[in-house]
């Protein structure tokens, strides 16, 4: 049997990159997946990449999406027992010239999202003593980074609040852990200029990118019964970057 | 439908595991029948849900007692 028989998993931020990489990983482990996304333009190619999965369209901010999403995933697929806030923006800029729309949108997106669907999700995983929130973090909200106030602000929202959920629902069996990725190859950091990825390129020991599956397959980890004793805990996974 | 008394109790019953005996009017959700702060909110929650109302955290905060639960609960049922 696999390590997630029977589990129901859903992914925020579910249609590409990291995101997508974990709900492969959950499914090969034997979880039902559940991908939601705000992106309409890439449903169709995740139901693609995940035969047996579910995409639903859900803006992580929106209460009423994340109601809607919550309730369609436990109506067909069962009570959801892996969580994965994925879901995340970014809009860099240095300090002095950062717009409210840009510290607000990121903040919004990253950390409310997170917390209207653990809020969400969180209800029923009490009900069923059983669960695992996985928390996407970055190293960037444990050692900061110029130009991303408001995205290591969001970040380590998460970890301290990864920490506060845990302690919540340990007496409930529910688990909540964070993982930080470091410098992972994606959409989000392909945005970034050449010479930028060079300089973190050089930060980095083991001397190359991560791969959206080194990620996922932490976050595998984390999900399933191997982490069982493993709760509150931030799992940096960034080639050596932060030590 | 059941009166809203035994509604109540069956509730609490279910929710914190505790024989039905025990639930008595005086009975003190803490003290008597052992329940921890998020089995009462599992509680409230689960009252929210049976008799389709919305209670306010002032209001949960004041029950503390099985009676408490009922008068309120009755209170708002009548309303």
């Amino acid at each position: 049997m696999k390590e997630l028989e029977g589990a129901v998993a859903v992914i925020t931020g579910g249609f590409r990159g990291i995101g997508l990489a974990t709900a492969k990983q959950l499914a090969d482990a034997g979880a039902a997946v559940a991908v939601l996304d705000m992106d309409e333009s890439g449903k169709e190619s995740a139901e693609a990449e995940l035969p047996g999965g579910r995409a639903y369209i859900c803006n992580v901010t929106e209460l009423e999406d994340v109601n809607t999403a919550v309730d369609a995933v436990t109506e067909e697929l069962g009570p959801i027992t892996v969580l994965v806030n994925n879901a995340g923006v970014t809009r860099d800029n240095l300090l002095l010239r950062m717009k409210d729309d840009e510290w607000n949108l990121v903040l919004d997106v990253n950390l409310r999202g997170t917390f209207l669907m653990t809020r969400a999700v969180s209800k029923g995983m009490i009900k069923e003593r059983a669960g695992s929130i996985v928390n996407l973090a970055s190293v960037v909200g444990v050692m900061g980074n110029a130009g991303q106030a408001n995205y290591a602000s969001a970040k380590a929202g998460i970890i301290g609040f990864t920490k506060a959920v845990a302690k919540e629902l340990a007496p409930r069996g529910v688990r909540a852990n964070a993982v930080a990725p470091g410098f992972i190859d994606t959409a989000m950091t392909q945005k970034l200029p050449k010479k930028a990825r060079e300089t973190l390129m050089g930060q980095i020991p083991l001397g190359k990118l991560g791969e959206p599956e080194d990620v996922a397959r932490v976050i595998r980890f984390l999900a399933g019964p191997a982490s069982s004793y493993i709760t509150g805990q931030v799992l940096v996974v960034d080639g050596g970057m932060v030590m | 439908m059941a009166d809203i008394e035994s509604r109540v109790r069956d509730i609490i019953v279910t929710e914190l595991g505790v024989e039905p005996s025990k639930v008595t009017p005086e009975a003190s959700f803490v003290e008597d029948l052992g329940a921890d702060s998020l089995d009462t909110v599992e509680l409230v929650m689960a009252f929210e849900e049976e008799f389709g109302i919305e209670i306010p955290d002032e209001d949960a905060e004041k029950m503390e007692t099985v009676g408490d639960a009922i008068k309120y609960l009755t209170e708002k049922e009548g309303a």
